[in-house]
């Protein structure tokens, strides 16, 4: 008996007859693979575009960006928060209780009020965070199952297009890592097309951008 | 149709169903309401791309050149799938892919699983299929909570239950989800009530069923765009996950999904990007599922790529732009085609999955050829082409019985003008000079030439079926 694999393969051979053996492929593209604006300006698109899905955006040098998280994570209630296991120990806040991921349970983890994170690279022209879940980012459900998620961005790991974010995690796709793009927080229009955040992810994302240009950058938000 | 059958079976003929489905005004208040939102929101989020034209001929390109060269992509996705530590599966038609679930889940004495949004599983009628055999598939999008609870069909790729006001949403979720008492017809609450049924779900059921956007034939990566995040949490937190998709959904490089992660939201969803794209290879120790399956699924493609006019309907992607953009799917609404996929691909996809004569042969002429859906589709689908030259395969499907029928004979005539497009520009030229009519009888006699350009040809399009024109006259009465 044919295998279901060899009827399949068969039909589709049989069905493209008419294609050439040796037939070039697609012209190179023409859409944008690089943009032209300078990296300020990157910076402002990115805050503008993310802010645009709701997200709280903030600029912080390096030092002083724990003390930032911890009063915005101060000002939402928060007390218990989860780590990736190799999250930056100089950008952990203080005053809470902090829950490394050395193999949490689901359960535990849902119990958190909110997760710390870094990321791999950020699009500008879409507001789009992308973690390959390298060092700092964790297990993929631990950005998902807390209700808030707070996330540092390398100002130097904001990228302009598309593009470039899939350019710059080729080599983690092809090491077989997993990724995720977040742009907002989850949100769902099914309901009469009303925009509703936080059906299942996190309903909260905030953003600090680690940024030793803008030392007295004031809070905005 | 019953919810349970396979849903590109196509049970009523759309003249039919379309008239049912004029009489509902409340459909036609979500779905006019749903179309109008969406349309302006991505005009405006397609204008701001200055390389938009630049992308589409990308996309185009790169389906077009996959699909030239299946088999070798699906070989290659095959062996990088394996290579990550995922099983793949190979289904001639939708009963085999059913079974192949059915058997991986019954293996693991599965009671029930999570399921994301799924056209290709509601395309083969996978829940009805599992659900015979004792596993309840429980879906997960809250849009697909609303059409499964309210025991109904989906009525638009992307917004499911657009047809539900808040109210009716209220009363399914009173009667259907736990702790629902005091349920108001706020969003914001029935969402929440969705959220707390399902969170339980989530982290209780260690089995899950999805589709897939796209599948990277190089690195054996899944790719799956949502906005719930109910995807995340059914591709990272169970044990199992299945994954089924057509064979037309392989790309063979990582670099393709540039093209695709700009032009899929946009035409979607209308926005800049949405909220969640996951994508994953295989399985990884401690970092999502333990088993892996994925599904390739050909049910009809295989035929789809064989007849190459019509080939380039396998480069859909599922954004729904055009059925957004299509006036007569503004007014009838998607249950009126009678099958999984609605709207301008709907009517050219559906009657090649569904051999001839069928009810599903008049949804080619569910169309005034008004040419918007090519426009704004992103892999530049050429969906009026396509529906011309199905229209003239249904026509001479008849055969010689109707041979002296006029409306055959116009119908296999349009249809050659319109595949060559050296005798249409011809056409178009001597019906402007002359208005020169070049068929008449009865069938068509209060029409001009039927040739005398495109604005003609949308009002040309009723005569192709009787019923099809009396709907058209009848829609704004
Ligand atoms: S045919 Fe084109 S516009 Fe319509 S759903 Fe498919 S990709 Fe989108």
């Amino acid at each position: 008996m044919t295998s279901a694999k060899d009827t399949i393969l068969g039909r589709i051979r049989q069905a493209l007859v008419d294609v050439p053996e040796t037939e070039a492929g697609p012209e190179a593209w023409r859409f944008r693979q690089r943009s032209t604006e300078d990296h300020s300006a990157l910076l402002d698109r990115f805050t503008e575009r993310a802010r645009g899905y709701k997200v709280r955006v903030e600029r912080a040098t390096r030092a002083e960006a724990p003390a930032r998280a911890a009063r915005i994570l101060a000002e939402a209630g928060l007390v218990r928060l989860a780590l990736p296991a190799d999250f930056p120990v100089d950008l952990a806040p203080e005053g809470f209780d902090l829950l490394r991921d050395d193999g949490l349970d689901n359960a535990t983890i849902a119990a958190c009020d909110g997760v710390l994170t870094t990321c791999a690279c950020a699009i500008a022209e879409t507001g789009t965070l992308v973690l390959d879940h390298g060092v700092g980012q964790g297990r993929r459900k631990l950005t998902l199952l807390p209700d808030y998620h707070l996330c540092f961005v390398e100002a130097s790991a904001i990228l302009g297009l598309v593009p470039e974010a899939v350019e710059r995690m080729q080599p983690s796709v092809a090491a077989g890592r997993p990724l995720t793009f977040i742009s907002g927080p989850s949100a769902t229009s099914d309901i009469e097309l009303n925009r509703v955040e936080g059906v299942h992810g996190p309903r909260t994302l905030v953003v600090v951008i680690l940024d030793e240009a803008f030392p007295n950058e004031t809070e905005t938000h | 149709m019953s919810v349970d059958s396979p849903g590109i079976i196509v049970e009523r003929a759309f003249p039919a169903a379309a008239r049912d489905a004029l009489r509902d005004s409340q459909l036609r208040r979500n779905i006019g309401k749903a179309t109008n939102t969406i349309r302006a929101k991505r005009k405006a989020v397609v204008a701001e791309m200055p390389d938009w034209q630049d992308l589409r001929d990308a996309g185009y390109a790169i389906k077009r050149d996959t699909l030239r060269h299946l088999d070798r992509h699906l070989l290659a996705l095959e062996a990088s799938v394996t290579a990550a530590g995922g099983t793949v599966h190979w289904a001639r038609d939708g009963e085999e892919a059913n079974r192949m679930v059915g058997d991986i889940l019954a293996g693991h004495q599965a009671k029930e699983v999570l399921k994301i949004k799924s056209l290709t599983t509601d395309e083969i009628g996978l829940n009805g299929a599992l659900s015979a055999r004792g596993i309840e598939p429980i879906e997960t999008d809250l849009a697909e909570v609303i059409v499964q609870k309210g025991h109904d069909r989906s009525s638009h790729i992307l917004v499911p239950a657009i047809h539900r006001n808040r109210a009716e949403i209220r009363e399914i979720f009173k009667r259907e989800l736990p702790d629902t008492e005091h349920l108001t017809d706020e969003p914001r609450d029935l969402a929440d009530a969705a959220r707390r049924y399902l969170r339980q779900k989530f982290l209780t059921v260690p089995y899950a069923i999805s589709g897939a956007n796209f599948a990277v034939a190089e690195t054996g990566s899944v790719a799956i765009f949502e906005s719930e995040g109910n995807g995340r949490m059914c591709l990272t937190l169970p044990r199992v996950l299945i994954s089924i998709m057509g064979i037309e959904k392989v790309i063979p490089r990582w670099a393709d999904m540039s093209a695709f992660l700009q032009l899929l939201p946009r035409s979607s969803t209308a926005e800049r990007m949405n909220p969640y794209n996951s994508v994953w290879s295989g399985t990884r120790a401690g970092e999502g599922p333990e088993e892996f399956h994925l599904v390739l699924l050909d049910n009809g493609r295989s035929d789809v790529l064989a007849d190459e006019p019509a080939r380039d309907t396998l480069n859909c992607i599922r954004c729904s732009a055009c059925l957004n953009i299509c006036p007569v799917y503004e007014r009838t609404g998607g249950r009126a085609y009678g099958s999984t996929y609605p709207g301008p691909i709907g009517a050219i996809l559906t009657p090649q999955m569904n051999a001839p004569p069928s009810p599903a042969d008049s949804l080619p002429f569910a169309s005034s050829l008004c040419g918007a859906c090519y426009e704004v589709c992103p892999v530049k689908i050429d969906i009026p082409r396509i529906l011309v030259h199905l229209r003239g395969k249904v026509v001479a499907a008849r055969g010689a019985k109707t041979a002296l029928d006029g409306e055959a004979l116009v119908m296999a005539a349009m249809a050659r003008v319109f595949e060559n497009p050296r005798l249409y520009a011809l056409a178009h030229k001597a019906a402007a000079i002359g208005q020169v009519p070049f068929i008449r009888d009865g069938a068509i006699k209060s029409l001009p030439g039927p040739l005398a350009g495109w604005t003609a040809m949308r009002d040309l399009t009723p005569i192709a079926k009787q019923s099809f024109r009396e709907w058209w006259k009848a829609r704004d009465r």
